[in-house]
């Protein structure tokens, strides 16, 4: 029974240290992501921030990653029924945020023909991949925050295996 | 004496035969619950009917031959932009997940299985992700409608098409109002479960 919790322990440390390290990646690739064109004798400038969308992305990854670090220096006592409830918020945050920046994503990569949105991603190709990457490691922390949450519920509110 | 003895009578007090009950920790009633997941039914009904529904035509004249004038329709709908259709089909799904449990408190005694309260206690968590990506999405979208982006050269088409923007709004402030429920829900079942009553749901 020591060896078994010993383990969920260590399973939930190293779960905790993966996800924060897939939240901080998707922060800084999402906050270096910028890109200078010349169109038609035209500066044109992609930054992160001129969308809110990738800004909220950014925000909630970095809050994510700052809430893992946190909890990684928690002790296995009553407090961490609390900070199951927290997980879920965060998850959720998360899952909204990658969603939120994924559909301005379609946008600019695909265009919206009824609305007169004409895809950008043509002409800053290096900003889309970099964008793409980051909704890459962003959806990575998504899963990796739902299968911590599955496994904290297991451990310290009630076992959801047989 | 653990948790789950409680309620139960047990033999053997301080003296012997003596039935002992232990007194259960006080549980969540079951009429705020109740409450909570008829609310979120109606919001989440509301916003996928509203989204929906959306569509809005306007004619403007194209091209003017000689005295007729040839108008040309433009039409918005929600079924052209991916975010809108995971939108209503996002709530579309908590709406008959909330159903569904409400019908089954009422109907559905004989059907209560003993995992049932860790089950329904998940499914809200995965229903409070599902309907708070969708609403996430939509608002990107609706506020890149709204406000445009000049950096990209989109331009703003909320000026043109009021009724759509302003429905797309309505329909976005009743899907945040079922997150937010949903999610009460959600906390008020996990401490139910913690304190390993019978499940309420």
């Amino acid at each position: 029974m020591e060896k078994g919790k010993k383990a969920c322990t260590l399973l939930l440390g190293a779960l905790r240290l993966m996800s924060m390290a897939a939240t901080l990646s998707a922060t800084i690739v999402t906050i270096t992501s910028r890109e200078r064109v010349i169109v038609f004798n035209f500066p044109m400038d992609a930054k992160y921030h001129y969308t809110p969308s990738l800004k909220f992305f950014a925000i909630a990854n970095g809050i994510g990653s700052v809430y893992s670090l946190v909890v990684l220096f928690i002790p296995a006592t009553k407090l961490r029924r609390l900070v199951v409830a927290f997980d879920v918020v965060i998850t959720m945050l998360l899952t909204a945020s990658a969603s939120a920046a994924l559909a301005v994503g379609h946008v600019a990569r695909k265009g919206d023909s009824h609305a007169g949105w004409i895809p950008i991603c043509g002409q800053v190709p290096k900003f889309c991949d970099h964008v793409m990457a980051a909704l890459i490691l962003g959806f990575c922390g998504v899963f990796i925050y739902m299968f911590l949450l599955l496994h904290a519920i297991h451990t310290f509110i009630k076992p959801i295996l047989l | 004496m653990a948790v789950e003895d409680c309620g139960k009578p047990c033999v053997g007090g301080m003296q012997k035969e003596e039935v002992v009950v232990v007194p259960c920790p006080t549980k969540v009633p079951l009429w705020p619950l109740l409450v909570l997941r008829g609310l979120a039914l109606c919001a989440t009904v509301s916003a996928t009917l509203v989204m929906a529904f959306n569509k809005q035509t306007k004619t403007m004249v194209v091209a003017l031959i000689g005295n007729t004038t040839i108008t040309g329709s433009v039409t918005a709908k929600f079924q052209q932009t991916p975010a809108f259709v995971f939108f209503v089909t996002a709530n579309a799904i908590a709406t008959l997940h909330n159903m569904s449990l409400l019908l089954l408190r009422y109907f559905g005694d004989r059907f209560y299985l003993k995992g049932f309260g860790l089950l329904i206690t998940i499914s809200d968590m995965v229903m409070v992700a599902l309907v708070s990506s969708g609403a996430a999405a939509a608002a990107s979208i609706a506020e890149l409608g709204k406000n445009g982006n000049s950096h990209a050269r989109w331009n703003r088409i909320c000026g043109r098409f009021n009724t759509f923007c302003d429905h797309t709004g309505g329909a976005l402030i009743a899907s945040f109002i079922a997150v937010g429920l949903l999610m009460a829900l959600n906390a008020l079942s996990t401490i139910n479960l913690y304190k390993k009553q019978e499940p309420q749901y």
